[in-house]
C-alpha cells in the first residue's frame, strides 16, 4: 500500500515541479491517501486523521528545496512525525529494588507468558540478574505447565502454587520467596483478560496494589486492529502501566496499533518481541517502527535519494 | 447502543427524502465500518453498493435505510454449502469427519477445539482429538485438560515429535474405532514463515494417506481483535491448506472482527462459529445478521 502511496505522492506533486511551496490546495488528496495508508496499517482512524491534520499543518507553506520533490518532502515529513510520535522520549527500564517487581498484563493470547520467559532470559544474560518468574495465571488450562517448561528451558526459577486459587496471594508469596532465595527480579505472569471484564480487571489491579511493581508492562499483539485504543485506555486507567511490549513482530503486520497506543496513553513502548524462541526480544526502535507502519524499505531510499 | 442509534439517526436524517446520499452520511458510514476493522477497500466497496442502491431505488425512507445497510453488508458474507454444522451434525456419508484447525499464534485454536468437541459430543457424536501442536510449551497438556473436561479421547505423542505423525495416528485411530469426528490441533504459526506453512501442507497430505477424502474441513481461526493482517493470514493459510471455514474468536470483547468482511469478499470462505469467552459453552454459530448489527454498536 505504501509503495503505491509513495508513487501516488510522487505523481500528485509531479505537476507542481515549478512551485516553491506546498499549499493547502495541492495537499488535500495527498493527505487523504496518507490517512488511508495509515488506516490500512491498522492505525486507529481517528488518530490517523489527527495525525494527518498535523502533517498537513507542518507541510503547508514548507519550502520545497530544489534537490527534493514535493512528494519526497511530504514523505519525509510524515516519517519524521511518525518516528517522533511512536518514540518520544527515551524510556528506561527500571530494575532497581530488591527485588524489582515486574507485572505483566494484557489480553488473552497476546504473548505474556512467552514474554515473561524472554524477559527473564534478557535480564539474566544481558543484565546479570537473578530472576524469578511467577505463575499467577490460575485460569488458563496448563498455564503453570507452560511457564514451567519455559523456566526450565532458560534455567530460571519459577514460583507456582498449584492449589492456590488466589492470584493476589500467589504474587505476594512469590515476593517473599524471592527475598528468601536471593532473587533480585520478580516477573509476574498474569492471566489474559479483556478490558471489559470487570472481575478480571479488578483482580489485576489488586495484584498491583499488593506487590507495588517497579514496572508494569502491557503486552500487545502487533496485529491488533482498531480496538487497540479501547484496550490500552482501559488497561492504563486500571493499572497506570509503565510501558508497552509489542509481540509477534516477526509477522508481516504493519503494526499501526503501536502508534494508536502511544498516541492514546502516551506510555513508552519498551520492548519488541519477534519470535517464539527465548532470545527473540529487543528493545524498542522508533525509526524501525515508523518505517514499518509506513511500509518500510523504499521510503528510506526515497528520502536518501533526495 | 446509544452510539448506534445516534449513528442511524444521523444517517437517516441525511438520507430521508433525498435521491442520493450526501457526503456526510458516507463519511459516517466509512467511520463506523473502518472503526470496526472492515478496512478501507471493503468499506469503499460497500459504500459503492449502497450508493448504487440509493440511486436505483430513489427516495429511500428512513425505515428502509437501516434494512438496506444491513442487507448490503450481509450480502458480502458467503454461506457454507452445507449447514449441518449449525446443529453440530455431520454431513451424510462423511464419517469420520476430520477437521484440521489452523491459525497464527494465540488466536484461540486449542480453546475453540475444546468448545467444538463439547458441542459435537453433546450432539451425540464420538469425538477424538489430535494433539499435533508438539511445539509450544505445554500445548499437549492444554489440549489434554480440554479433552478431560469434555470427556473425549485424545491422541498424543511426546513434545517435539513430528506433528504429521500425530495427525496420522489420530485419523488411523479414529478409523479403527469408528469415531464420528476428529479434530486436530496444530501449533500456531505466522503465515509469512514458509517452512512452517509447508509443515501444514505436509500434515494435510499425511492425513490423506489414511483417508483420501480427509480433512473434510480446514478451519482457520482468526482473533476478532486482529486488524488488516487477518487478510494476509487468510491468503497464506488458504494457499497452504485450502481453508474451508473460519471461526472468529474473542468477540466477547470490544473488538468487532470486521476484517472478516474483507476476507469473505476476497476469498469466499464462510464463517461458521464465533468464540465469545474462555469457557466450554462460549462458542456460538455465526449469525450474519447479528454480526453486521454489532458492527454499528459501540
Ligand atoms: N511468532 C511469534 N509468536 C509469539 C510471540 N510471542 C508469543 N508468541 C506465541 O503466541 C502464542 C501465545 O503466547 P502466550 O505467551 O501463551 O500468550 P499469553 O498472553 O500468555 O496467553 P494467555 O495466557 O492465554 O492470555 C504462543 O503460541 C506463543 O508461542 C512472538 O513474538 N512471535
Ligand atoms: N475472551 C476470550 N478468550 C479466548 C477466546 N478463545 C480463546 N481465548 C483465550 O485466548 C488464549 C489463547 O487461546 P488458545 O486456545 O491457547 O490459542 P491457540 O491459538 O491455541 O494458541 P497457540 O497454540 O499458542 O498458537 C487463551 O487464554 C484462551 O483462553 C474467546 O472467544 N474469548
Ligand atoms: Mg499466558
Ligand atoms: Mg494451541
Amino acid at each position: 500500500m505504501f509503495n503505491s502511496l509513495s508513487e501516488k505522492l510522487e505523481s500528485a506533486f509531479k505537476n507542481l515541479k515549478g512551485e516553491a511551496r506546498i499549499n493547502d490546495l495541492n495537499i488535500a488528496n495527498t493527505v487523504k491517501d496518507i490517512r488511508r495508508a495509515l488506516v490500512d496499517a491498522d492505525v486507529n482512524f481517528k488518530i490517523a486523521k489527527e495525525f494527518t491534520d498535523k502533517v498537513k499543518e507542518k507541510a503547508t507553506g514548507e519550502k520545497v528545496i530544489n534537490a527534493i520533490s514535493p512528494g519526497q518532502l511530504m514523505v519525509k515529513i510524515v516519517q519524521d512525525e511518525l518516528t517522533e510520535l511512536v518514540g518520544g522520549k527515551e524510556a528506561d527500564f527500571n530494575i532497581t529494588g530488591n527485588p524489582a517487581v515486574i507485572l505483566i498484563a494484557g489480553l488473552q493470547g497476546s504473548g505474556k507468558t512467552t514474554f515473561t520467559g524472554k524477559l527473564a532470559t534478557y535480564l539474566k544474560t544481558k543484565k546479570g540478574k537473578s530472576p524469578l518468574v511467577v505463575a499467577a495465571d490460575i485460569y488458563r488450562p496448563a498455564a503453570i505447565d507452560q511457564l514451567t517448561v519455559l523456566a526450565e528451558q532458560i534455567g530460571v526459577d519459577i514460583y507456582a502454587e498449584r492449589e492456590n486459587k488466589d492470584a493476589v496471594s500467589i504474587a505476594q508469596n512469590a515476593i517473599k520467596h524471592a527475598k528468601a532465595n536471593n532473587k533480585n527480579v520478580v516477573i509476574i505472569d498474569t492471566a489474559g483478560r479483556l478490558a471489559v471484564d470487570e472481575v478480571m480487571m479488578t483482580e489485576v489491579a489488586n495484584i498491583k496494589a499488593a506487590v507495588n511493581p517497579t514496572e508494569i508492562l502491557f503486552v500487545v499483539d502487533a496485529m491488533t486492529g482498531q480496538d487497540a485504543v479501547n484496550t490500552a485506555k482501559t488497561f492504563n486507567e486500571r493499572l497506570d502501566f509503565s510501558g508497552v511490549v509489542l509481540t509477534k513482530l516477526d509477522g508481516d503486520t504493519r503494526g499501526g496499533a503501536a502508534l494508536s497506543i502511544k498516541y492514546t496513553v502516551n506510555k513508552p513502548i519498551k520492548f519488541m518481541s519477534s519470535g517464539e524462541k527465548m532470545d527473540t526480544l529487543d528493545i524498542f526502535y522508533p525509526e524501525r517502527m515508523a518505517q514499518r507502519i509506513l511500509g518500510m524499505g523504499d521510503i528510506t531510499s526515497l528520502v536518501e535519494k533526495a | 447502543q446509544k452510539t448506534k442509534e445516534g449513528f442511524f439517526a444521523k444517517i437517516t436524517k441525511a438520507i430521508a427524502g433525498k435521491a442520493s446520499i450526501d457526503e456526510e452520511v458516507l463519511d459516517n458510514l466509512e467511520e463506523a465500518l473502518v472503526g470496526a476493522d472492515v478496512g478501507i477497500e471493503t468499506t469503499l466497496a460497500i459504500i459503492k453498493r449502497i450508493e448504487a442502491r440509493v440511486a436505483k431505488d430513489k427516495y429511500i425512507s428512513t425505515g428502509e435505510l437501516n434494512a438496506l445497510l444491513q442487507e448490503e453488508i450481509e450480502a458480502v458474507l458467503v454461506d457454507a454449502d452445507n449447514t449441518s454444522y449449525k446443529n453440530f451434525e455431520i454431513p451424510e456419508g462423511q464419517k469420520p469427519y476430520v477437521i484440521l484447525v489452523v491459525g497464527v499464534n494465540g488466536v484461540g485454536k486449542t480453546t475453540t477445539i475444546g468448545k467444538l468437541a463439547h458441542n459435537y459430543k453433546k450432539a451425540g457424536h464420538n469425538v477424538i482429538l489430535g494433539a499435533a501442536d508438539t511445539f509450544r510449551a505445554a500445548a499437549v497438556d492444554q489440549l489434554t485438560i480440554w479433552s478431560e473436561r469434555v470427556g473425549v479421547s485424545i491422541v498424543k505423542q511426546a513434545m517435539g515429535s513430528d506433528p504429521s505423525a500425530v495427525a496420522f495416528d489420530t485419523v488411523t485411530s479414529a478409523v479403527a474405532k469408528g469415531s464420528d469426528i476428529v479434530i486436530i490441533d496444530t501449533a500456531g504459526r505466522l503465515h509469512n514463515k514458509a517452512y512452517l506453512m509447508d509443515e501444514l501442507t505436509k500434515i494435510k497430505r499425511v492425513i490423506k494417506k489414511v483417508l483420501p477424502t480427509a480433512p473434510n474441513e480446514v478451519m482457520l481461526v482468526l482473533d476478532g481483535s486482529t486488524g488488516q493482517n487477518a487478510i494476509e493470514q487468510a491468503r497464506h493459510f488458504t494457499a497452504a491448506t485450502d481453508v474451508t471455514s473460519l471461526t472468529i474468536t474473542k468477540l466477547d470483547g470490544t473488538a468487532k472482527g470486521g476484517v472478516v468482511l474483507a476476507i469473505a469478499n476476497q476469498f469466499k470462505i464462510p464463517v461458521k462459529f464465533i468464540g465469545v469467552g474462555e469457557k466450554i459453552d462460549d462458542l456460538l454459530v455465526f449469525d450474519k445478521h447479528e454480526f453486521v448489527d454489532s458492527l454499528f454498536k459501540r
